[in-house]
């Protein structure tokens, strides 16, 4: 018996407080905990760019070129005479737009074809799963510069780019649990019972993939913040003068590296930040949302 | 082997009637383009009546196909051939939606109580679930207190509405499962290997649950499973499976006191007594050998290379399944 006495069952019952929650969180996931600040302190700055940061990050100041880091300029100045600081700032909220809007609109449409094929099977599957091999066929990138090319640049058009390779990637991931979840008796006991396809779908299956779909969707958000920095650094993502990260490594990384390396530093350690802030976060959510690891 | 010879009842009072059922799955190889090199023939031509009221005993070692003649009633796998009447309805020709109303009235428990019960939902939605999709209780206060006399029906406390099921053992998980097949007021169920996967003590307990639900909601059971004692206890019938045919059906009493095929005696002597001085002087009746692939199954009667009464004829010809005594069916041409 999991459970023998009276008390644990009121132990049980016992609900915890939000702020318990995230003590026991940050207890026994520091990592996660580290990981989740960094993304809040990211969601923070994007969502209070306007009071944070200190200057127009698109007004240009010829007397202040390349400043480096000092009390006026925290962070230095670029080659335009650009305030590094409140470029950082501004460009979270290009960064977390793209990431977000890209990763949950591509996981979700992922997920629902992921999970349709595995429970379908047999000739739906078969087809659906050779258009998927025909995607997952380009790399990331080749696949966005695709996409960019017949589109156009432009944030939307960025976004498009990052979504369609993540959705065959997603759906792949989500089949294959879905697949295993398909074969386990609660499955068969819910078609014994007479309920629709789109509720065995829907209640039955979806919440059983949440896992690996979870770490996926925060992997994705990384991942598609430094796809979205390297489209503009390439040139083919978000234009000058909008804020984005990979924007300013391009905007005369090479030219500055020695005489002003800030330029290149502060947007690079930012990627860096926000991607593995973001991996750590999505290990710790699955390891806790998942209730049967929860209790161990 | 013509339907016609099989064990029939009565119309009135058959609940479930099994004609002459098939079950083959395709073997595939190739990736690309699977080309089928086989079959398994995991139901290979059984045919049963249910009573009302009645339980029937389906036993058979692993891989005969007890399962898969359950699969079958329930829909979940369409069978190759054969028929599957419910109530005089056959159940192959029912659509999805047609299929609905007799999902009601026939429900399953399954072997694993950790696998059958879904791990994201509480027992209350769990339980209530299927009473909101088929309409039974529409009121969602009435369907909760539904809820909480099947959890006291099925031997469970109340406080359990907001567990998940692993934070249950395996003995409340599957009374949760005997609960969620009661929740549509089913007049047969189909207890797959029920009680197979739990300790003793919580066996006999699940068994008297079993006995006491089918008293008191006049219940219908078609009862697989692999350990005779069990059987013997809880079914009126019991009909022996091996390699995807019917090999004997008879009376429980009748079929373990004087058991005539071959297959059913060596599974009989399998069974050991408790008590070690008669335990040791016993004599035992082993099957040689392992159980042959379903996929290319032995000629004439299947279990011929394994019997110990075989005969020459044996591997040639396909024994007919016959009433050699009143309500008891033998498929061996040696009896």
């Amino acid at each position: 018996m999991a459970v023998t006495t009276e008390a644990e069952l009121e132990e049980l019952a016992t609900k915890a407080s939000w702020y318990d929650k995230l003590k026991v969180f940050m207890r026994q996931q520091p990592l996660g905990a580290i990981g989740g600040g960094i993304v809040l302190l990211m969601v923070l700055m994007a969502l209070f760019a306007d009071f944070l940061a200190p200057y127009d990050p698109e007004l240009n100041a010829f007397e202040f070129m390349l400043v480096a880091p000092s009390w006026e300029f925290i962070l230095g100045t670029d080659q335009f005479g650009r305030d590094l600081l409140s470029r950082i700032v501004y460009g979270a909220r290009t960064a977390l737009f793209v990431g977000f809007t890209s990763a949950f609109i591509g996981s979700f449409i992922g997920l629902v074809l992921g999970v349709g094929s595995a429970y379908f099977g047999g000739k739906i599957d078969l087809i659906f799963q050779r258009v998927m091999d025909i995607f997952m066929a380009f790399p990331l990138i080749i696949m966005a510069l695709a996409v960019v090319a017949i589109f156009g640049t432009g944030i939307q058009n960025v976004i498009i780019a990052i979504t369609i390779p993540f959705i065959p990637r997603c759906a792949r991931v989500v089949r294959s649990t879905a697949l295993s979840i398909r074969e386990i008796p609660y499955i068969d006991a819910a078609r014994a019972l007479g309920y629709s396809h789109i509720r065995i779908i829907l209640r039955h299956m979806v919440p059983n993939v949440m896992a690996p779909f979870l770490i996926m969707i925060t992997a994705f958000v990384g991942q598609a913040i430094l796809l979205e920095a390297s489209l503009s650094y390439l040139g083919l993502g978000v234009q000058e003068p909008t804020p984005a990260w990979g924007l300013m490594l391009q905007g005369g990384a090479e030219e500055y590296a020695e005489s002003a390396p800030w330029v290149a530093v502060w947007p690079g350690v930012a990627i860096s930040l926000a991607v593995f802030g973001f991996n750590l976060f999505g290990d710790a959510i699955r390891d806790v949302l998942d209730p049967r690891l929860r209790s161990q | 082997m013509s339907v016609e010879g099989m064990p029939q009842g009565q119309d009135s009072d058959v609940l479930v009637r099994v004609k002459n059922l098939k079950m083959h799955f395709p073997v595939t190889e190739g990736a690309l383009i699977p080309q089928v090199v086989g079959h398994v023939k995991a139901v290979d031509g059984v045919s049963f009546d249910i009573k009302k009221g009645e339980t029937l005993g389906l036993v058979g070692e692993s891989g005969c196909g007890k399962t898969t003649t359950g699969r079958c009633i329930l829909q979940l796998e369409k069978p190759t051939s054969g028929d599957i009447e419910y109530d005089s309805v056959n159940l192959g020709n029912l659509n999805r939606v047609g299929m609905l109303p007799m999902r009601q009235r026939i429900q399953v428990i399954f072997q694993d109580p950790y696998s059958s019960l879904n791990p994201r939902m509480k027992i209350g939605e769990i339980i209530s679930e299927p009473m909101h999709v088929h309409n039974i209780e529409p009121d969602q206060q009435t369907r909760d207190k539904r809820v909480l006399e099947l959890l006291s029906v099925c031997g469970l406390n109340a406080k359990f509405v907001d567990r998940y099921p692993h934070e249950m053992s395996g003995g409340q998980r599957q009374r949760v499962g005997i609960a969620r097949a009661l929740a549509v007021r089913p007049e047969f169920i189909i207890c797959d290997e029920a009680v197979s996967a739990l300790d003793v003590s919580i066996q006999a307990q699940v068994i008297n649950l079993l006995e006491d639900l089918r008293d008191e909601f006049n219940l219908t059971y078609l009862f697989i499973a692999h350990d005779l004692s069990v059987v013997r206890h809880l079914c009126h019938r019991v009909a022996v499976m091996y390699l995807g045919k019917m090999v004997e059906l008879a009376d429980c009493d009748e079929l373990y006191d004087n058991p005539m095929h071959p297959y059913t005696k060596a599974l009989l002597s399998a069974v050991p007594i408790p008590d070690p001085t008669i335990e040791h002087k016993r004599k035992h009746q082993v099957v040689k050998g392992e159980i042959p692939s379903p996929i290319n199954p032995p000629s004439g009667c299947v279990f011929h290379p394994r019997c110990i009464s075989a005969v020459d004829g044996c591997s040639k010809a396909i024994p007919e399944f016959r009433e050699v005594k009143p309500g008891h069916w033998v498929a061996c041409s040696e009896v």
